[in-house]
């Protein structure tokens, strides 16, 4: 099994209506029961907007910490999970159940080492 | 060294090697489930046949050659290196389950030759990705070949090879047929493969020459091969028929200065009939089995060019209808222009104009040439002259360059008297 990084990339700038939030945490919820009833769950949560995100950076000791997300960029990851999963095609046919129930697009990324289970 | 090497020895060397280490490299990829090793080891067997075969003749059975030396190889490379200990061990248990992995049942041959073809075309890999991978791993060309056919530089597709042969392995994309359900989703990236290949050796893009053929002949063997595996598939015979019969009429298709001819115009005696026989032939199963898709409505108006002895005796209604159907099906602006043609044919340019301009293709320098070429007809000459500029800044293949420029109304010479006939994007 390998495991992956499905990554939910939201805007957040496109706000959803509180119907539209309702329905996609219950429909992610259903997902994620899936997930862990197939074996295939790792790990997941859905992240507090960028305007919460804090960037550290160290070097040589000095501790330089700034408000605000990495990059400005419009489409921010909003979320994620962690699965593992037989290959790519079986990664890439849970990320769009994934994308189906949060409404937004998905990232898949390999992860560079599967810890022992 | 041998003492003499034989010319044609060596060739038929290359072309046997060329035939089989699709197969070859297909096969490994299984056995030992890594691509590099696998085409590492058949690009070692084919240092030694290259020495060898001249020398020593073709064996009976290159392609169990060319297996078996390839596997020997690779079992080699994996003694020498003891971070795969766990995959030599793996490999010898499989081997010694399986024995020689020559002569083995066709079906399993087919079925490592169609993985790997999916799995070269898989949609997770870059499409310029895709066509590399497929002429290299399926087709056994070698990467200076693939270089020069897209005019791309050499370091540039080897580049492409290693990124994609990596995220083969680190992505986990999977070296199996898609399921039934999935086949529908997946085939078309496969044919959209073979087909840009084609087309890229058909109309290339840039350069002088009009045709480099032998992508088009790449691309005709490697469609043959799919269309073998998967029999049963109504769109890969639909494609195999229009690779064919627009393959068939390559030669006429370029006048012996290099200059562009268009269908209405070409000496039909220089067609190849071969071809135009089995791809009609094909047409004909096409409609029996009446299961139809974009590449069968393609070829199936081709093969109604490919029937009218003259250009005049076109059935421009069939290739209307046919364009009606394919329009219904693959609703995009290129196959309204198209249709558009077949229009201009039927009602005259005047009909065909409208339809023309309402599309969005702004960047397509065919776009420009059919507006052109029917406001030519309509008599619209200074319109006619700014859309043949139009496409001429769109285009750098300098054979359609030239055509469009010998087209383009003069200031001074008034309409031409050249007889009018379909744009170059019908030829």
């Amino acid at each position: 099994m390998k495991q992956y990084l499905l990554a939910v990339y939201s805007d957040e700038a496109a706000p959803m209506s509180d119907e539209q939030i309702q329905a996609s945490f219950k429909a992610v919820d259903e997902f994620n029961g899936q997930l862990q009833a197939s074996g295939n769950w790792v790990f997941a949560g859905g992240l507090h907007p960028i305007a919460d995100a804090t960037v550290v950076r160290a070097q040589g000791g000095k501790v330089v910490i700034t408000d605000g997300p990495f990059a400005e960029t419009k489409e921010q990851i909003g979320g994620f999970w962690v699965i593992q999963a037989q290959d790519l095609d079986a990664a890439l046919e849970l990320a769009a159940k994934g994308s189906e129930a949060c409404g937004w697009p998905v990232e898949v990324r390999p992860f560079q080492d599967v810890p022992e289970a | 060294m041998p003492a003499s090497t034989d010319g044609s020895a060596a060739e038929r060397a290359e072309l046997a090697f060329r035939e089989s280490s699709g197969r070859a490299v297909a096969t490994l990829a299984r056995l030992f489930g890594d691509i590099d090793l696998a085409e590492e080891a058949v690009q070692e067997a084919f240092a030694v046949a290259v020495e060898r075969w001249p020398r020593d003749g073709v064996p009976p059975n290159p392609g169990g050659w060319i297996t078996t030396t390839a596997r020997n190889k690779a079992l080699d490379r994996l003694r020498r290196e003891t971070s795969r200990l766990d995959k030599e061990t793996e490999a010898h248990s499989l081997l010694a389950a399986r024995g020689e992995p020559e002569p083995r049942e066709a079906g399993e041959v087919r079925d490592d030759q169609l993985r790997l073809i999916f799995t070269c075309c898989h949609p997770a890999l870059a499409p310029e990705a895709r066509i590399a991978l497929t002429l290299r791993l399926i087709a056994g060309l070698q990467t200076p070949e693939i270089a020069r056919a897209f005019l791309v530089p050499e370091p540039t597709i080897a580049q492409r090879l290693v990124r994609a042969k990596k995220k083969i392995r680190d992505a986990g994309i999977p070296y199996r047929v898609p399921r039934a359900e999935e086949l529908p989703d997946r085939l078309p990236f496969v044919l959209a493969v073979l087909y840009l290949v084609f087309n890229e050796g058909y109309a290339a893009s840039a350069g002088d020459g009009l045709t480099r053929g032998e992508l088009c002949a790449e691309a005709v063997r490697l469609c043959r091969l799919l269309a073998g595996l998967m029999p049963d598939e109504p769109e890969v015979a639909g494609l195999l028929a229009l690779l064919l019969l627009t393959e068939a009429r390559r030669a006429a298709r370029t006048a012996p200065d290099g200059s562009l001819v268009l269908l209405a115009d070409q000496d039909r005696s220089r067609w190849d009939r071969l071809m135009i026989a089995e791809g009609q032939r094909i047409v004909r199963e096409c409609l029996r089995r009446n299961q139809p898709g974009p590449y069968q409505l393609q070829a199936a108006i081709a093969a109604v060019h490919s029937s009218a002895a003259t250009s005049a005796e076109t059935d421009w209604a069939q290739v209307l209808a046919l364009y009606d159907q394919l329009l219904a099906i693959a609703p995009t602006p290129v196959v309204a222009l198209n249709r558009a043609v077949a229009v201009a044919e039927l009602d005259g340019p005047g009909a065909a104009l409208p339809l023309v301009d309402e599309l969005d293709l702004g960047e397509y320098h065919l776009f420009h040439a059919t507006r052109a070429e029917l406001l030519r007809r309509l008599g619209r000459l200074d319109e006619a002259t700014a859309a043949y500029d139009a496409a001429l800044a769109r285009t750098a293949n300098e054979a359609e360059r030239e055509f469009l420029r010998s087209r383009r109304p003069s200031l001074f010479s008034g309409p031409s008297d050249r007889p009018a006939s379909g744009p170059p994007g019908d030829c």
